[in-house]
């Protein structure tokens, strides 16, 4: 089973640091991160592995939600399948 | 395989053109609550529903949490009441309205449709009672919905019973005044109803269907309209490519919670409506599609071919997308829903008759149309017949949701708020068609019906 993770909003320090800080936390795998940074704005995308999960998704999401309002950046974690069940037939 | 570039448009179409799933609703089977004792048959109902959908709720908020998908509504639809009231003749049916409204609040789900009766050929025991309950019911409930079918392309239209729904209509809005007349607003007379249709206020659990199932509502005018904008001098065809992706992408989201939901429920998953559903929300208006299309405004010449197009072009999308689809599957027009519609009826664009013409190239009917306070009886059984036989006709389910306006005339407006909206109130015709109604009887079935 695994996650998405994506994080956008304007470039400050620390940001992977953080939510790979969340992840560690959880006992969540950190699979593939994809991060570009075009003028001031931040975008990342991580796929991560939850099967190992040592808590409840939805605390981790919560987790997550809370992180991105404070540090002003807007923090989304998925599962994947919506997006493999939307993206291909 | 993920890429970046699926993964930023479905966050897109979440946060920006507000895509949700409209609704999870369970069907539940009270036939096995029947009872001659009214109070026990009351016990049985509530008892059912809150043991089945006990965990409605939050498996809901759980589905919401895992996908960063909202669910707006959580609802049930039961059998049709009038089933349960024929057991009891010497009982008031409102009891039931009152055990269902018990079992909403316990359950929380924001609700329970089925205060209903199917008198399309006639009325059987408990149909009559019931319906003449259907004011008092919508009066001292907040959460339940009724529904009456009056008419079938199998057996035509049941005259009395659009006599009769034109005067409870009407009724309804009377006991309701001092609140916006909501009664009717939760009133959906229908001909050709499905039996597992998700959306309120038809929503009833048919006979045929499972003892309980988990049905998905899906919407997203909004996602429609941003991928149109993306192509503002594509032909039609190409037009209607591009809605019947984005209406596939849409459905497989309903696919997949409704499969979720199914699972952690431990209920069989029963159908994906796929409809495009609008709310008041600014960017989630069905009349801003057409707009998009190319019209100036809703409800001007060229709108109905629009909507056609529409409706079609989502259930070619969506029927691939989803292993079962059912229930209305096609784009709502509801005037007070919609952004756009209440704009173009506001500005006197958009007309009775030009949502009379839509209403037979879309999934429903006249819904949520406001009309003035001082309409006959008549002249609404007028409009639920002229409604019903172009549902007869053409095999397809029309609906009426009409509010009289208690109180107020053309060019006033009634606010109910939340996802009913607002509706500037209609000019209807004058003349009387009282002499037609009074006749009672029934449209014989039209040849249509032939079919075996």
């Amino acid at each position: 089973m695994r996650a998405v993770v994506t994080v956008i909003g304007k470039d400050t320090v620390g940001i992977l640091h953080k939510v790979s800080g969340i992840c560690a936390e959880y006992n969540v795998n950190v699979i593939e991160v994809t991060q570009s940074v075009l003028q001031d704005m931040f975008a990342m995308i991580m796929l991560v592995d939850i099967s190992a999960i040592n808590g409840d998704f939805s605390e981790l999401v919560d987790r997550m939600t809370n992180l991105g309002k404070e540090l002003g950046l807007s923090i989304h974690t998925m599962h994947e399948d919506i997006f493999n069940s939307m993206h291909s037939v | 395989m993920l890429n970046v570039y699926n993964i930023l448009e479905t966050i897109r179409m979440i946060q920006d053109e507000c895509l949700d799933i409209r609704t999870t609703t369970m069907g539940i089977s009270l036939l096995d609550c029947i009872d001659t004792d009214i109070d026990r048959a009351c016990d049985k109902v509530y008892e059912k529903i809150v043991t089945k959908a006990e965990r409605l709720v939050p498996v809901g908020q759980q589905i919401e949490k895992e996908y960063g998908i909202p669910i707006i509504n959580k609802r049930i639809s039961v059998t049709p009441i009038a089933m349960l009231a024929a057991a009891c003749p010497h009982g008031d049916p409102v009891k039931f309205a009152k055990a269902l409204q018990r079992a909403a609040d316990t359950c929380g789900v924001n609700f329970i449709g089925g205060y209903s009766a199917l008198v399309h050929k006639g009325f059987s025991a408990g149909d009559m009672a019931l319906i003449r309950s259907i004011p008092e019911a919508l009066d001292v409930t907040e959460n339940i919905c009724s529904s009456v079918n009056i008419g079938s392309t199998k057996s035509g239209i049941n005259m009395d019973a659009v006599k009769l729904m034109g005067e409870i209509v009407k009724e309804s809005a009377e006991r309701t005044a001092d609140r916006d007349c909501i009664g009717p607003a939760k009133l959906v007379v229908f001909c050709n109803a499905v039996e597992d249709n998700p959306f309120m206020a038809g929503a009833f659990h048919g006979v045929g269907e499972p003892d309980c199932e988990i049905h998905v509502g899906v919407s997203g005018p909004g996602v429609v309209r941003a991928a149109l904008t993306k192509y503002p001098d594509a032909s039609i065809n190409e037009i209607a490519d591009v809605i019947k992706k984005t209406a596939f992408k849409i459905t497989r989201m309903g696919q997949l919670v409704g499969a979720r939901a199914s699972e952690l429920l431990g209920v069989p998953f029963g159908i994906v409506d796929l409809s495009l559903a609008p709310t008041p929300a600014i960017g989630d208006s069905v009349a801003h599609i057409l707009e998009e299309m190319g019209l100036e405004m809703c409800g001007t010449h060229g709108t109905t071919a629009c909507l056609a197009m529409l409706n079609d072009a989502v259930k070619k999308g969506g029927v691939m997308a989803s292993s079962t689809v059912g229930g209305l599957s096609g784009a709502f027009i509801p005037v007070s829903e919609d952004a756009g519609m209440i704009d173009a009826a506001m500005a006197g664009v958009l007309s009775l008759e030009k949502l009379e013409a839509m209403t037979a190239v879309c999934s429903v009917g006249l819904d949520m149309i406001v009309v003035p306070g001082d309409i006959t009886p008549e002249t609404i059984s007028a409009i639920i017949a002229d409604e019903a036989a172009i549902g007869m006709v053409n095999s397809k389910t029309t609906a009426v949701r009409l509010i009289p306006a208690v109180g107020k005339k053309e060019g006033e407006t009634l606010e109910f708020g939340g996802l009913l909206g607002s509706g500037p109130v209609m000019p209807v015709r004058e003349k009387s068609p009282a002499k037609f109604i009074n006749r009672g009887g029934r449209i014989p079935a039209p040849m249509q019906s032939l079919k075996n």
